[in-house]
């Protein structure tokens, strides 16, 4: 049952950590190769300061606004590249998040941090504050779709040029995106560290963004059910079938490739098209359109 | 009609890419409730110089200015947020959003100022309400429900226009709206353009096709290389010799090379 308890908690982890991710990119279109160091400072930010006396909880809004910070400024260089300049700029963010934490001291350096304070709760309930969490997330994710504000970023994914000429105030949105997203990853930092006890700098590597990349593009980016899919199976296959722990990087670079090629829009995209071929009177109007 | 203080005013706008002069020195008016064309043969400068009044381009001199106050530092959604609006000369549906919805999310501009707000709110039934009775106007609320990407380009820029005007713009800048429609679409759109300056909106307009242009526009302003050659009342400007010999220049493909030989006059 540990187990059980231990691997829903970990997957609990990545579909939050996901879903940041995809409101970033799938959401506001703004690629980013580079997230996991908003996780990582997020559970640098909540060992620290559970190191320093804190209680847990209080560090969870304090990771999070720490990340989102740091996310802004990543965000200005948003405004200023586009596509794959933005790409690779996200890419340096976490090159440079691993190289200043292996050199500084009192960050850990290349030995991490041990030992991080417990925060009082059971495994268990844990395991449900890390899964209602994730759920609250996906709440959010599913609402912002639906305000005016998720109308908007859609329309600055797909062509931000007509955004403007629409009086949209581009960089102020993509700002929002890059701040709420990271700020996100940053709680799903704090719980990262809370749950494994141990923090380094190889954990919130280049390596774990592509990670967290080819969840939200197998599950469908943009489409929350499908992401929310995507990372509780790609997290959890590791655990289930030893050959694909071991296979890990090999499986998850084949299926963003194989998604990429023949399913863009991911699993969400695959279920749509099967919809669409079963009730093709349903909807008529969106005959020939890209989903 | 010259009493009145301009809508839009343009003054002195020189645009240099390089060394190269794009726009040179233009100057004109915009009246409140006007319909003005502006016309010139291609390279004219046209383009640009709509550019630089929605803010694409900074002008290298001279200044825009709306309603007296000058907009020319502005990025582009804020002139749009002071009441520019534009239809661009490709037009760029959002293809994922049915046709309603494109001109939804451009009615609900003053929701979506600030993120903040955006993010505060769901309601959409006055907007859509507000773009149906757009498409409405322009003549296409049958496609209101269709999405962007399987309309034909004469629905497509009527969609496009009606996404500017729910902007509630004080001044319409229409980008080559007839362009790539047959002589029966672009009759019709003209007229259509005509009803909507008739209904009290100011608009400008570049266009190519002329005899749409004379027949709707009260005024027009012409460009050559750059240069404002003339404006006026469209049968007296297109009498002069000078647009007549930028147009056929045109016509000899030979309009870059040589400026109109007796070009002394000036409007």
């Amino acid at each position: 049952m540990a187990y059980e308890i231990s691997l829903l908690t970990a997957m609990s982890i990545s579909v939050l950590f996901a879903l940041s991710l995809n409101l970033i990119t799938g959401l506001c279109g703004q690629i980013s190769l580079g997230h996991a160091a908003f996780l990582g400072i997020g559970a640098y930010t909540s060992a620290l300061l559970c190191k320093a006396g804190l209680p847990f909880f209080a560090t969870l809004p304090l990771a999070m606004l720490v990340a989102g910070l740091v996310g802004v400024v990543v965000g200005l260089t948003s405004l200023r590249v586009r596509d794959d300049f933005l790409a690779i700029t996200t890419m340096g963010v976490v090159f440079l998040f691993v190289g200043i934490v292996r050199q500084q001291d009192w960050l850990g350096g290349e030995m991490g941090i041990s030992n991080i304070p417990v925060s009082g709760l059971s495994k268990t309930g844990f395991m449900l504050l890390a899964l209602g969490l994730a759920a609250a997330t996906a709440i959010f994710c599913v609402y912002l779709k639906k305000s005016w504000m998720g109308r908007v970023f859609n329309g600055i994914a797909e062509d931000e040029d007509t955004m403007r000429v629409l009086s949209i105030d581009v960089p102020r949105y993509k700002l929002a995106a890059f701040a709420i997203g990271t700020a996100l990853a940053g709680l799903a930092g704090a719980l990262y560290g809370q749950h494994f006890k141990y923090i380094g700098p190889d954990s919130f590597g280049f390596i774990e963004s592509i990670t967290v990349l080819s969840m939200v593009v197998f599950g469908g980016i943009g489409s929350v059910p499908g992401v929310i899919v995507g990372a509780a199976l790609l997290s959890a296959l590791p655990a289930w079938f030893q050959v694909i722990g071991d296979y890990k990087l090999l499986v998850y670079g084949g299926l963003l490739f194989l998604m990429m090629r023949f399913s863009p829009m991911g699993l969400a995209g695959i279920v749509r098209s099967l919809l669409k071929r079963k009730a093709p009177e349903a909807s008529p109007a969106a005959q020939g359109v890209e989903p | 009609m010259t009493a009145s203080s301009p809508l839009l005013r343009v003054a002195n706008v020189t645009v240099r890419f390089g060394g190269l002069s794009a726009v040179a020195d233009v100057s004109f008016d915009v009246r409140p409730g006007e319909l003005l064309g502006l016309i010139g043969p291609n390279g004219a400068g046209k383009t640009t110089l709509m550019r630089s009044i929605t803010g694409v381009v900074r002008p290298t001199e001279g200044s825009v200015s709306l309603q007296g106050e000058d907009i020319t530092a502005l990025p582009i959604h804020k002139r749009i947020q002071k009441g520019l609006a534009l239809s661009q000369q490709l037009v760029k549906p959002f293809r994922q959003i049915s046709v309603l919805d494109n001109v939804a999310l451009a009615a609900g501009a003053q929701h979506t100022h600030s993120p903040l707000r955006a993010l505060t709110r769901l309601a959409r039934q006055n907007e859509n309400a507000a773009a149906r009775e757009l498409l409405e106007r322009v003549g296409i609320a049958g496609y209101a429900d269709q999405m962007p990407g399987i309309q034909p380009l004469g629905v497509l820029k009527r969609m496009e226009m009606a996404r500017a005007l729910a902007l509630n713009p004080k001044l319409l800048l229409l980008d080559e709206p007839l362009a790539g429609l047959n002589s029966k679409e672009a009759n019709a759109l003209a007229s259509t353009i005509a009803q909507i300056n008739q209904q009290g909106m100011t608009i400008v307009l570049i266009e190519h096709n002329l005899s749409e242009v004379m027949r709707i526009c009260q005024r027009l302003v012409v460009l050559d290389n750059g240069r404002k050659i003339a404006s006026g009342a469209p049968r007296e400007v297109m009498e002069q010799p000078e647009v007549r010999a930028a147009y056929l220049g045109d016509a000899a493909t030979a309009a870059e090379a040589e400026p109109a030989t007796e070009g002394e006059h000036h409007a």
